[in-house]
């Protein structure tokens, strides 16, 4: 059961990503993104990660998506006639070859490593939400506080470069300047 | 029971489409689409390791990467945004002033 849902996000998410990146019109790129992003979080509920599911439901598909959506809906894109690159035939043989031989070389890999302390059976006693708590704010706390203040510095730089630029003063002489004082 | 490669096989995929859009599309909203598209595949290869190697720490640098996922899409957009009032073009190969 659990194989034929993840041949369905696969599969899905795969279709998603192509149409993202090849279809002409941007919102419909957008739309693609937002079913790329729905079906991978349905890949986090199968790997026993419930709350990185509603994490990326609520900050990707509910912030990130709309802000695009509303820029591109702000900036009024018409859809462009050559909206490829003018070289992309160099990049597409390559890409192409160079994935399948990496597909080639993940499939034979054992993936043998360290086990960690958390199994599965752990994670589902409490929750997963519980589990992240836990993790994140015993051994992980300072890349948390990082975290908080690079978005603090986003927010800050989103809003200095977006905000209108104030008309340049015009130089006046000493009258002007008494009465507009 | 899926195996870990095939998880890995899909974010390789994944990976690789956004890649390729980054290189080959014009738009630069579309480019910055495609690099989501990228860390969707870097957070799935997370997670699955996470599941597979019984330890949270990978669950937990997913969570970090869709933090630092909305701060490039806000930062990105608000260049567009300062790149179209300037001249009226979204598309990468006519933002040339920084080109020596």
């Amino acid at each position: 059961m659990i194989a034929v849902f993840f041949a369905y996000f696969a599969v899905v998410s795969i279709v998603a990503a192509v149409l993202t990146v090849s279809l002409r019109n941007p919102v419909h790129c957008g739309l693609a993104l937002l079913a790329l992003l729905m079906h991978v979080s349905g890949l986090f509920v199968l790997l026993n990660a419930e709350f990185l599911w509603a994490v990326q439901v609520i900050v990707y598909a509910g912030a990130i998506l709309v802000l695009y959506l509303f820029v591109l809906m702000l900036l009024n894109l018409k859809t462009d006639e050559r909206y490829l690159h003018s070289s992309y035939l160099y990049f597409l043989g390559p890409a192409v070859a160079g994935a399948g031989y990496v597909l080639f070389l993940l499939i034979q890999s054992p993936y043998e490593g360290a086990k960690g302390n958390t199994p599965a059976s752990v994670v589902l006693e409490h929750g997963d939400t519980y589990a992240v708590g836990i993790k994140m704010f015993s051994d992980h706390l300072l890349q948390f506080e990082i975290v908080g203040v690079f978005l603090l510095g986003a927010i800050i730089g989103a809003i200095v470069l977006a905000k209108t630029p104030k008309p340049m003063p015009k130089p006046m002489d000493g009258s002007e300047r008494r009465s507009n004082r | 029971m899926v195996p870990l490669s095939a998880y890995v096989a899909v974010s390789a995929i994944l990976f690789i489409t956004g890649l390729l859009g980054v290189l080959i599309r014009r738009n630069f909203i579309i480019v910055l689409m495609a690099v989501e598209i990228m860390l969707n595949a870097a957070n799935i290869n997370l997670v699955a390791f996470s599941h597979y190697l019984e330890s949270m720490a990978g669950q937990l640098v997913a969570l970090f990467v869709i933090a630092i996922a909305a701060g490039e899409a806000a930062v990105g957009l608000a260049i567009i945004i300062v790149v179209f009032r300037g001249k009226v073009a979204t598309n990468v190969d006519e933002m040339n002033l920084l080109k020596w």
